[in-house]
């Protein structure tokens, strides 16, 4: 494994910033640390980075161990290339001059070839010989990534990169990331709050709540198979509903009989049942009626929230031909593909 | 493990308490006096007090008091119309007086009171020229006195208000403005009801800073025979050659800045709730009446021409005269201010840099407060920190001359530490240690945490860090905070005057002996001297604003 945290421990006082972090990381695939401000990731993320150092456990690269308890190796002896949140491009060198910052390693006639390379690849060849401030937020980001991956560092660490650009530009700039990342077979891990983020860029996404790692695991693992009811909640949108299981696949809930393949449920179990807003599927011919509450228009599908006979809300996804007014009632049908259910506490 | 491992967080303890001890070591020299002056303010002598009581207090406080009150309104009201006037409405020449109403800044008060009084009194050329016309009967009110060190204080310290209060009016007026129109006010009733109230805050921060102005001054109430602490403190120095009396005033002094201190602190930290970005964008300027228009541009020459212009042609006029003292005596005074001057900026400037390293490497609320207290010297005035500078050093060289005493007996070398050049420049220390501070320390925060681990990550680190991203991104910071110390101190008077080696005179020191001879006429040399050097840090303020606009 290219990158590993084995039980990695931060405190700051009392409190366990990171407590007890493992995962792996293998060469050339990207990983996320995805979870709410607060959750320890960015902790994690310089302690990796050997910014903070750990009180128990262990981070190692390809073997040889970077941190433990009373030893962090030197960050600038880690190979490691960081992407700031705020970029931290030096306002008084030009582009040119902060890609080459770095490559003081390679011989001088090296560096400037280098430096257009990476600043070719990211799309800034026009712009090398402006300062940061003359250049607009996705370019300094762009330049930050340029900076951090020209001394082909083993491992690239972003934090929040995408945080202060706005929407639109973020989506465009994580698959371009991506696909830089991707073309130079770089190990990377960052670090966000943002799940179209985390989807759009990583292989690998880990849900962090209060220090710990709850799933480590593919993003459509997280949102289809979430392992904890945290990871249900946090990725993607949902209601929970009370249920109980009448036979295996069968559920009677509050908001009717639900029946979904697959689960290890027994007889008599009562349950939290995750309902997704496309396993609340709108037809007229149904006999369930749930009265339309709010209504968000999104383009191609309305998100309906439907306030079903015995009063809990569902959020129901549907095509946007069907256009109800509030007050309405419409026919649903619940019909999720697998369940999503938990022990009810 | 293949690189060379550090272990550089296992251990911060002991490296925080020596840079906590160094940070005190650095900060001696400024704290010293603030210790000498507080004990001294809380420990009276009765003797003394009741001399001072009965004989010096009631004037000298009731004076104090009274041109505080006078400089306040007067500068406060100054300040405000202007920056209103200029801030808000369009009149002809409102872009020449932006910038030209600052320049008072240039010309220290001193200059500026002995400008006038040369020019007003009975032998300067307005009376004799007034009593050539309608005879010697003609009633002037009498110019040095209280009413005339006030307004000439008034005049020096206004763009003080002017500045702060044109930047509350910029940033926040014309979109409050918009926002009361919004709920119904017309324009003047949303002057009135929201942009006047929302500067105040600026506005009284401003007018501390003239109070504070005003209690620091020694060379314009001097000039004006207004007896105020300060001329007090002076007076019991070299006059009666009491330290204790000295002290004991310098002490009740101190009460008075210190008001003055909480209220600037107070108004600023409103000021700092209230403040908004980028509200530089609003509706236009008031549009004024014919007659307003004409009546703006009238008052703000009026000021700009008795504030600056009228003395600068005085002076110039009087330079010109004297041209014959531009002699090997003026370049002496020259050369002394600017050695003084120099080495001043250098030495504070250097104990800044380390002092915000210490802030920014290992900080703790040790070091914290050490700065802190040692950076209130700029609110002291120069007369009390050149007492509470003074007393220490007797008391050390005292102390080391005993000691050599009983080791060598009478045979031994004499120490005296008062009187010299290292003397004066620990006073300056004292008090400008905060002007040189101030833009060291805000030059660093501007370089990020994460720019330091950016430069790291990439294995940058230690001197190459420094050489390669601090150095270039701070240049502009020290050369900023060298250039302010080095002019605050040409254009120091008081701390000079009472710690200076005996004939050390500096081109301040020249002004003030000419002056207290009546020769204004030869002081003006000197003072043009000190003017040009003032303009620099104008000349950078007005640049800034330009920027900013």
């Amino acid at each position: 494994m290219w990158l590993e945290l084995d039980n990695v421990v931060r405190r700051f006082g009392q409190r366990s910033a990171v407590d007890g972090l493992s995962l792996q990381l293998a060469k050339g695939s990207i990983g996320c640390l995805l979870g709410p401000s607060g959750c320890g990731k960015t902790t994690a993320l310089r302690a990796i980075a050997g910014f903070e150092p750990i009180d128990a456990g262990e981070i190692r690269a390809h073997g040889r161990v970077l941190s433990r308890p009373g030893f962090t190796a030197a960050p600038e002896h880690r190979r490691i290339g960081m992407v700031f949140q705020d970029y931290a491009l030096f306002p008084h060198l030009t582009v040119l001059e902060n890609v080459a910052f770095g490559l003081h390693r390679l011989p001088q006639q090296a560096r400037r070839p280098r430096a257009l390379e990476m600043l070719s690849i990211v799309g800034l060849s026009e712009y090398v010989a402006r300062h940061p401030h003359q250049l607009s937020g996705g370019q300094q980001q762009r330049v930050a990534l340029a900076r951090a991956l020209a001394p082909e560092p083993e491992l690239v660490l972003l934090d929040e990169p995408f945080s202060s650009l706005d929407v639109e530009l973020r989506e465009r700039l994580s698959a371009e990331v991506r696909a830089v990342l991707k073309s130079l077979n770089a190990t990377a891990l960052l670090v966000t709050h943002d799940q179209q983020e985390a989807f759009a860029v990583a292989d690998l996404v880990g849900v962090m709540k209060e220090g710990k790692l709850e799933q480590w695991d593919t993003s459509y693992e997280l949102y289809h198979r979430p392992s904890t009811r945290f990871v249900a909640d946090f990725i993607g949108q949902g209601v929970f509903v009370r249920g109980e299981v009448i036979e295996p696949g069968t559920f009677r809930t509050d908001v009717g009989v639900v029946r979904a393949n697959g689960t290890h449920w027994d007889a008599g179990e009562e349950v939290d049942l995750l309902l997704r807003p496309d396993d609340v599927v709108h037809d007229d011919a149904s006999e369930l009626r749930a009265e339309v509450c709010q209504r968000a228009f999104r383009g191609a599908d309305f998100l309906y929230t439907l306030k079903m006979p015995n009063g809990t809300q569902l959020l129901s996804l549907v095509p946007s031909h069907h256009n109800h007014a509030i007050g309405e009632h419409i026919g649903v049908r619940i019909e999720p593909d697998h369940v999503i259910a938990f022990k009810r506490r | 493990m293949a690189t060379p491992a550090s272990n550089r967080y296992a251990s911060e303890r002991s490296p925080r308490i020596l840079a906590g001890g160094l940070a005190l070591a650095l900060c001696i020299p400024a704290l010293a006096p603030l210790i000498v002056i507080g004990f001294a303010a809380v420990s009276p002598d009765a003797e003394i007090w009741s001399h001072l009581a009965r004989f010096v207090l009631p004037e000298v406080a009731s004076n104090t008091l009274m041109l505080v009150i006078s400089v306040a309104v007067i500068g406060g009201m100054l300040g405000t119309s202007l920056a209103w006037l200029t801030a808000m409405c369009e009149f002809p020449g409102r872009r020449f007086f932006e910038w030209a109403l600052l320049l008072p800044l240039a010309v220290p008060a001193y200059v500026l009171a002995f400008v006038a009084v040369g020019f007003l009194d009975y032998s300067g050329p307005l009376q004799t020229a007034l009593r050539g016309t309608f005879g010697s009967s003609v009633w002037v009110p009498p110019i040095r006195s209280l009413g005339g060190a006030a307004m000439v204080l008034s005049l020096a310290t206004y763009p003080y208000v002017y500045l702060l209060a044109r930047s509350a009016f910029l940033t926040q007026g014309r979109r409050a403005l918009e926002a009361a129109q919004a709920l119904g006010y017309s324009r003047s009733q949303a002057s009135w009801k929201v942009a006047l109230p929302m500067a105040r805050p600026w506005i009284f921060a401003g007018i501390a800073l003239t109070a504070m102005e005003t209690l620091a001054d020694f060379g314009a109430v001097y000039i004006f025979n207004t007896r105020t602490f300060t001329t007090a403190i002076y007076g019991a120095w070299f006059g009666m050659r009491s330290v204790t009396t000295a002290l004991q005033l310098a002490g009740v002094l101190m009460v008075f800045v210190l008001i003055v201190f909480v209220i600037e602190r107070r108004s600023r930290a409103s000021a700092a709730f209230a403040s908004a970005r980028d509200m530089t964008r609003g509706s236009p300027r008031f549009e004024l009446s014919s007659t307003g228009r004409v009546a703006a541009a009238c008052f703000a020459g009026l000021i700009f021409a008795i504030g600056f212009a009228l003395p600068i042609v005085q002076l110039a006029i009087w330079a010109i005269e004297r041209i014959g003292d531009l002699d090997s005596r003026y370049f002496g005074f020259v050369s002394r201010s600017l050695l003084l001057a120099g080495s001043a900026a250098f030495m504070i400037v250097s104990c800044s840099v380390l002092l915000a390293y210490i802030q920014r490497r290992l900080p703790s609320r040790f070091s914290q407060a050490v700065i802190r207290l040692a950076t209130l010297g700029y609110a002291i005035p120069g007369a009390v920190l050149a007492v509470g500078v003074i007393v220490p050093i007797i008391f050390l060289s005292n102390a080391l001359q005993d000691l050599l005493r009983t080791w060598f007996g009478a045979g031994a070398p004499t120490i005296m530490f008062q009187g010299t050049l290292l003397a004066v420049l620990l006073g300056y220390l004292a008090r400008f240690l905060a002007v040189g501070f101030n833009p060291v320390e805000s030059g660093l925060q501007r370089i990020t945490k994460s720019v330091d681990e950016a430069a790291i990550s990439l294995g940058v680190t230690g001197a190459a860090l420094l050489r390669r991203v601090h150095m270039p991104l701070l240049k502009t910071s020290l050369a900023t905070a060298a250039t302010l110390v080095f002019v605050d101190v040409m254009k120091e008077m008081p701390i000079t005057l009472i710690v200076r080696p005996f004939g050390w005179d500096t081109l301040a020191v020249r002004v003030f002996e000419m002056t207290a001879e009546g020769e204004w006429e030869r002081a003006a040399l000197p003072a043009v001297a000190i003017v040009l050097v003032g303009l620099v840090p104008v000349a950078m303020l007005t640049r800034r604003g330009a920027h900013v606009a």
